[in-house]
């Protein structure tokens, strides 16, 4: 890849789409390790856009997601349209949830996707607005 | 540990990624909650767990896990088998609970994961 060389990928992502569940970050993974970076970079990835997916599809009204990779970083941008989040101190803390029990049954709803999310980014940023919606985004620095 | 020694202990049955099982793994995990999954495990580690929908092999798949147990007899679903063999990881099966498939494994030396020092 040169250096001017940038990759980006866009998924879009539909509430409640349980069986899609997974896709964009199963895309994505792989595109990374076809860029050949490194494997707990690319896993770190791999988390951040599979809670992020997860969120759109559990929390929203639909978003989607863009994942730009260059040679120094991948950035990826996790914006949905609504209902946005009341108060984001409460949902960073870890253990705060809101999902349903279908959600829990499937082993999501922990309250761990955002501060997990977090954990796995060098740089982390959250933005909502009620009514109109939230936009994450998480950068990750390529270092071999 | 090997998988292969891992299949004797619990006398697993291999649904998928067969031919994976000469693979190694460190450590083992146990858990139906994915998102702690999401959030303390890492490579060469084997998942032990109960639950059965396709999005614990895509959090196996996200986190390279090289291989889940599913315990108290149960099955995973066909997507999730196809899921879990696109993606080169093993699947097994074991009568054994939880907790008891856990007792096995680690008396017989396959730890967990903390000491890593993640969990906490």
């Amino acid at each position: 890849m040169n250096m001017e060389d940038m990759v980006k990928l866009n998924y879009r992502v539909c509430p409640e789409d349980f069986v899609k569940a997974g896709d964009a970050s199963s895309n994505t993974k792989k595109v990374l390790k076809k860029l050949s970076i490194p494997s707990d970079i690319t896993r770190r990835a791999a988390v951040v856009t599979y809670e992020a997916e997860m969120n759109i599809i559990i929390h929203s009204v639909g978003g989607e997601i863009t994942v730009n990779i260059s040679t120094k970083k991948i950035e990826i941008i996790a914006k949905d349209w609504g209902p946005g989040i009341p108060d984001i101190d409460k949902a960073m803390q870890k253990g705060y949830s809101t999902a349903s029990n279908q959600v829990r049954e499937m082993g999501f709803g922990a309250g761990m996707g955002l501060p997990n999310m977090k954990r796995c980014s060098d740089e982390f940023l959250i933005e909502s607005q009620k009514g109109k919606g939230t936009t994450v985004t998480s950068t990750i620095h390529i270092t071999n | 540990m090997y998988l292969y020694e891992i299949r004797g202990i619990l006398n697993a049955e291999v649904i998928a990624g067969k031919s994976g099982m000469d693979r190694e793994v460190d450590f083992a995990f146990g858990a139906d909650l994915m998102s702690d999954v999401l959030a303390f495990v890492n490579e060469r580690t084997v998942l032990l767990t109960g639950l059965t929908n396709p999005q614990v092999v895509r959090t196996a798949e996200m986190m390279d896990l090289t291989a889940i147990i599913y315990v108290r007899g149960k099955r995973p679903d066909a997507a999730s088998l196809e899921l879990a063999e696109e993606n080169g990881i093993t699947v097994m099966c074991t009568p054994y609970t939880l907790y008891t498939t856990s007792g096995m494994l680690f008396s017989a030396g396959l730890k967990g994961i903390d000491e890593l020092g993640v969990v906490g």
